[in-house]
């Protein structure tokens, strides 16, 4: 049987019954702020019916004193077992501080202002550190072929690059299919079907897939690389790495970046060939442009630099995502949220570089007249 | 109340429990009785299963056999995180704190109240004031996140939570590990006033000689997978088993006994 827990005022006695404790806490609450309090001191408190009480119970019976000291009334406090006697001196001892709360209440909006704006300056400044660092660092092993660790950069190569195979594919040979659609809805209408070639060709070769490929690495391999070398940093296996003498720019930054920029480009070449035959296939079926015909005209109407421009991007797209990843990693402090925090960044800030990147690119070809 | 809480019933019942994960055995038959009221200390070496004996107290792990009662409930029936109610009976406090990263120290003890009751905002933050004081930490720790906490601060943070719904029980692993000696020693006394203060039983696994003869009124050594003696230190350190004999008589068991023999005579002086 639970029992209840009760507060009530008569003529200036204040009447505490029942085991104040936790589970009656809520019911407590509402009855002592429902009580009118008394005018007149000295106040009695009456606390020989009180059969049971834990912290939660004594804070409101504080509380409760709190209450009538702060309108400047005497309160004594009778018949309280010895047991709930100690724990409520316990409570009063540290009361004064914890009245106010204050302690647990956070700077004001103009603190968190000041603290994003230096932040800010403080991860760009981070930032190019970091890309100096890691452009010293490819430098020197360069120099040295020989330090670079070559069995992890395989290691990376296949993960990120021969394991993404079955994905990449699917996803540009769909890419490939949705482009020829399109495109067949229009050029049917001007009877012009053979220059689906053109429209599949150059689009995928130049722009499409490689970008495609990107965004699917950036979501796959860069949030990867932030998770695992945040998590490293998490467990201190970071700081084991620097006091063994070994450099993480070394062991966790090159062979991925590396990695990366060996398998972006063989992965953009797959794109192409998977998501040309997509369209190929569309061709036949909606447009009635045989294979022969369409790789006959691949030859002439799609010159060889499309597919360059293209495949030349790969190797940046590569090393921005690889770099952020591996940034967005090292930026982990904290804990468990902040690997999760970063991780997410990782993916976004790979996407949006990639993507002004190629836009730069885009600009700067067509000024060439490329 | 329910009839479980009969005064005179142990508050803890592990009977005849077999643990096996794939072919390692790590319990063979231990049996183990905790009363209301006391501190009982589980040791052993490492790798004895200490932790592992805890953990299926607690629920969180179902031993191959045999059965463990927790206020006489079985616990198979509170099979982490359904939230029976005998999940606020006691608290637990984890060997590295388990402490929620993404919270702060107070956002972190006020949790098992957020969830458990319906109080007001008020009366949770200064319920959780009030935890935070008595384990012994500033009040302006109580904004701190837990990477902003030293280890020891860590541990009365968890110790903050484990105990903030003023449970009946507490457990605690490896309260005092890696902890300096004299941080060490004032968790110890901090264990020992709370269970004063509040009532506690106390479940501690630890393998810390100083705080065993400390605060323990029992102890039970496992090894082999077997429970190989049960009794308070003076009667341990009597006791015939090569193992136990190594355990308290190897160059720091003698050197906790003596510390605890010289703080005897201190307090008698």
């Amino acid at each position: 049987m639970e029992q209840q827990a009760t507060i009530s005022i008569e003529d200036n006695i204040i009447r505490c019954r029942g085991a104040w404790v936790l589970s009656n806490l809520t019911q407590l609450e509402r009855g002592s702020r429902a009580l009118r309090w008394p005018d007149e001191s000295p106040v009695l408190c009456d606390a020989g019916g009180v059969t049971a009480m834990d912290t939660g119970g004594a804070i409101v019976l504080q509380r409760c004193i709190d209450t009538l000291r702060r309108k400047g009334q005497q309160m004594s406090l009778e018949g309280l077992r010895p047991e709930f006697e100690e724990l409520l001196r316990k409570i009063e001892a540290q009361w004064p501080q914890s009245e106010h709360g204050s302690a647990i209440r956070r700077g004001g909006w103009t603190d968190s202002l000041a603290q994003a704006v230096q932040s800010r300056q403080v991860s760009i400044l981070r930032a190019l550190a970091f890309l100096g660092e890691s452009t010293i660092a490819l430098g020197r092993s360069l120099i040295r072929p020989r330090s670079i660790r070559w069995r992890t950069l395989l290691r990376f190569v296949e993960l990120d690059g021969l394991r993404a195979l079955p994905i990449t594919g699917l996803l540009t040979f769909l890419v490939g299919v949705v482009i020829a659609y399109q495109g067949a809805e229009q050029l049917r209408k001007f009877g012009t079907n053979i220059f689906i070639v053109d429209l599949v060709g150059i689009s995928l070769l130049r722009e499409i897939a490689p970008l495609i490929v990107a965004i699917l690495i950036a979501g796959r391999s860069g949030s990867a690389y932030a998770a695992e070398i945040g998590t490293m940093k998490v467990t201190e296996e970071l700081d084991a790495v620097r006091t063994l003498g070994i450099s993480p720019m070394n062991l966790l930054v090159l062979p991925r970046a590396l990695a990366l920029v060996i398998a972006l480009p063989l992965l953009t070449v797959y794109a192409d060939v998977v998501g040309v035959f997509g369209g190929m296939l569309i061709a036949l079926g909606e447009l009635n442009v045989s294979f022969a015909e369409f790789i006959a005209r691949f030859e002439e109407a799609v010159p060889v630099r499309h597919f360059l421009i293209g495949l030349g991007k790969a190797p940046f797209f590569a090393a921005i995502i690889a770099l952020v990843g591996c940034y967005q990693g090292f930026q982990i402090r904290g804990g468990v949220d902040d690997v999760g925090r970063h991780t997410t960044i990782s993916v976004v800030q790979g996407i949006f570089f990639v993507i002004v990147f190629d836009a730069v690119c885009s600009i700067l070809l067509n000024w060439w007249d490329l | 109340m329910p009839s479980a809480t009969n005064t005179d019933s142990p508050v803890i019942d592990v009977s005849h429990v077999v643990t096996k994960f794939g072919n390692a055995v790590v319990h063979e038959d231990v049996s183990l009785s905790i009363q209301r009221g006391e501190i009982f200390a589980i040791a052993g070496g490492n790798g004895c299963g200490k932790t592992t004996l805890l953990r299926e107290i607690i629920g969180l792990i179902i031993p191959s056999a045999g059965t463990i009662r927790l206020f006489g409930i079985d616990s198979r029936h509170l099979e982490a995180g359904d939230g029976h109610p005998v999940h606020r009976r006691f608290g637990v406090m984890f060997q590295y704190g388990a402490l929620f990263s993404s919270f702060t120290l107070a956002e972190n003890v006020a949790v098992p109240l957020r969830e458990h009751t319906t109080l007001s905002a008020g009366l949770i933050r200064d319920i959780v004031a009030a935890k935070i004081a008595m384990v012994g930490l500033p009040p302006d720790s109580a904004v701190k996140y837990p990477n902003e906490l030293s280890g020891g601060m860590r541990r009365r943070a968890a110790l903050a939570r484990a105990i903030v719904m003023d449970p009946e029980l507490l457990f605690l692993d490896e309260p005092t590990a890696g902890l300096d000696p004299i941080i060490a020693a004032g968790f110890d006394d901090l264990v020992l006033s709370l269970k004063d203060l509040l009532g506690l039983t106390v479940v501690m696994v630890t393998h810390d000689l100083d705080s065993l003869w400390r605060i323990a009124n029992r102890v039970a050594v496992l090894g082999g997978g077997k429970v190989l003696g049960v009794g308070s230190m003076q009667e341990l350190s009597r006791a015939d088993d090569p193992v136990i004999r190594e355990y308290f008589h190897g160059s720091r068991g003698r050197a906790a006994s003596e510390q605890a023999a010289w703080n005897t005579r201190e307090r008698r002086a």
